[in-house]
């Protein structure tokens, strides 16, 4: 089955004057956008955690509770949890809440983190970067399996025989991969589906790691599980209007994220390719969208597509746009272009 | 000449894919038992050897240090003694250190031939290398030189900036640092900032 959804990182939006709106006026604007995505025939809404003044959407599960309250069909889910500055056992107990509340529709997707704001503020090292996404990779499988958990580790208390509640029906968990082949094989080790995060460059590079993926599901004795696809894009009536609207965004965006994450600024040039068909960036009409997403859905056997959207600086009106058309124009296209 | 790649995240897999499509004989080192990245090597650079990091750098003429910056001090320094060591890493995040990456991997890496490269190319835009100018820096002539080379055959343009401490023009927030430049500009920038 193929599936399509939204995620935000919840950047803050502005007035049509280009004023910012309130970290509360922005929270409760995400709540409509989800509610839309599910209005729109969208299958999955997520929050990525975010923990700075840009992004202020820390508290993912809390803004998907309120969206599941409003809606009765789409699934809600983080993009990403970052587990590794998080516990797994109130990661787990947070999303099995949100599955009970929402009849069934939670999702998690873990991540290491590529926006390591949550470290210094819950007193990680980066320096055990790694060590705390695998230890707790596994604990939260553990946990997954329902029932008392006997585990053991350096990265938090150990538990013996504990009941962690909820109870609740098994919900999906992915794991969002940014480049690291070692990510790729361990949701394949725990059975975890694959989300990979396309946000530069050659999205056709993934390739081979779908192909590591499905071998190692297979080499691991695991049934088929779904790869999917997480890309930033925006789309307007036409290709002239969404490049226009996101160029001035995107450029202070990834500048001043530049300046912590090691990227290089945007030039009008380097956005071209972006935007282009060999680009990261799902940006555009609906036309150009739903193919170039058919094309990379193909290219890396995927069967679901998650466009990021939003952008700080973007109007909420703008990013309902995008959501309507995102739904009723690019979604039904690509359903068509892969069938 | 032979390739050990430290590392098997990001970075490692692309620069042992070029180096194996332009003939090198190429040995790959995750951290601990090689078995562990046997099927990542198989699938994303099929023909190289997995190994022990310590099996890997003994073997070979030229090593890529592929791996986090805050992974570098579990490397044992021994090893790399009268190497051609190629310092890819950057610090993670960016920090304003007195030193580049490189003046620390000389600083412990006794006897070590260090040149820092390929550290502000992003792995993403490495394949294919269509020639794009990556910058080296390098106090020891000779080494410069063989890494020179082994860019030029994997498909980089390579433009010498310098001293190994001039490598910090290669580093986060250096206006070449990510960007897709050619050679004149490079030298330019380069001879502006000696």
């Amino acid at each position: 089955m193929t599936t399509f959804g939204l995620d935000t990182f919840g950047d803050v939006t502005h007035d049509a004057s280009g004023t910012p709106l309130t970290h509360a006026q922005t929270i409760r604007d995400v709540v409509e956008q989800g509610v839309l995505a599910d209005q729109v025939g969208l299958d999955f809404f997520g929050i990525g955690e975010h923990h700075t003044p840009d992004m202020p959407l820390s508290a993912a599960d809390v803004v998907l509770a309120a969206i599941a309250a409003r809606t009765s069909r789409i699934h809600l889910g983080s993009a990403v949890t970052v587990l590794s500055s998080d516990d797994p056992v109130r990661v787990f107990q947070r999303f099995s809440t949100l599955n009970a509340v929402s009849g069934g529709r939670a999702e998690v997707i873990l991540g290491r983190g590529s926006s390591v704001d949550s470290f210094p503020l819950f007193g990680y090292d980066l320096a055990d970067y790694e060590d705390l996404f695998e230890e707790k990779t596994h604990l939260f499988a553990e946990l997954l399996k329902g029932g008392p958990v006997t585990w053991q580790g350096k990265t938090r208390a150990s538990l013996h025989e504990q009941d962690v509640v909820p109870f609740t029906e098994p919900f999906p968990t992915w794991i969002g991969v940014g480049g690291s082949p070692q990510s790729v094989v361990r949701a394949a080790s725990y059975g975890f589906s694959l989300m990979l995060a396309i946000i530069g460059g050659h999205p056709g590079r993934f390739a081979p790691f779908s192909e590591l993926y499905l071998h190692a599901l297979e080499k691991f004795g695991r049934s088929p599980l779904p790869i999917g696809i997480h890309s930033p894009g925006h789309v307007a009536p036409t290709d002239e209007q969404a490049r226009e609207e996101f160029w001035p965004h995107y450029l202070d965006v990834i500048t001043r994220l530049g300046k912590t994450r090691g990227f290089a600024t945007p030039t009008p040039q380097s956005y071209a390719h972006e935007v282009g068909p060999h680009g990261a960036l799902f940006v555009g009409s609906p036309e150009t969208v739903a193919e170039k997403m058919a094309r990379t859905m193909k290219t890396l056997k995927a069967s679901r597509f998650d466009l990021k959207y939003g952008i700080g600086g973007l109007s909420h009106g703008s990013l309902m746009r995008t959501i309507e058309l995102y739904g009723t124009e690019v979604v039904p296209r690509v359903r068509d272009l892969l069938a | 000449m032979k390739i050990a790649v430290l590392g098997a995240g990001h970075v490692g897999p692309v620069v042992a894919r070029l180096a194996l499509a332009a003939g090198y004989p190429v040995a790959i080192a995750g951290s601990g038992d090689p078995a562990r990245i046997a099927m990542i090597t198989e699938f994303l650079a099929p023909g190289a050897v997995p190994l022990s990091a310590s099996d890997a750098v003994a073997d070979a003429d030229l090593v890529v240090l592929a791996i986090p910056w805050h992974r570098f001090g579990t490397l044992e320094p021994g090893m790399f003694a009268g190497k051609v060591v190629v310092d890819a890493m950057n610090h993670w995040p960016p920090a304003a250190q007195p030193l580049g990456t490189s003046e620390e991997v000389a600083a412990r890496l006794v006897g070590a031939h260090v040149v820092k490269t390929l550290n502000h190319i992003a792995y993403q835009d490495m394949e294919p290398p269509n020639g794009r100018a990556v910058g080296l820096a390098g106090d020891d002539a000779a080494a410069v030189d063989v890494v020179s080379e082994f860019l030029r055959r994997i498909g980089f343009e390579p433009v010498p900036v310098g001293p190994l401490a001039a490598g910090r023009l290669l580093e986060p927030g250096s206006p070449v640092f990510g960007v897709a430049v050619r050679r004149p500009e490079f030298e330019q920038f380069a001879k502006e900032q000696s």
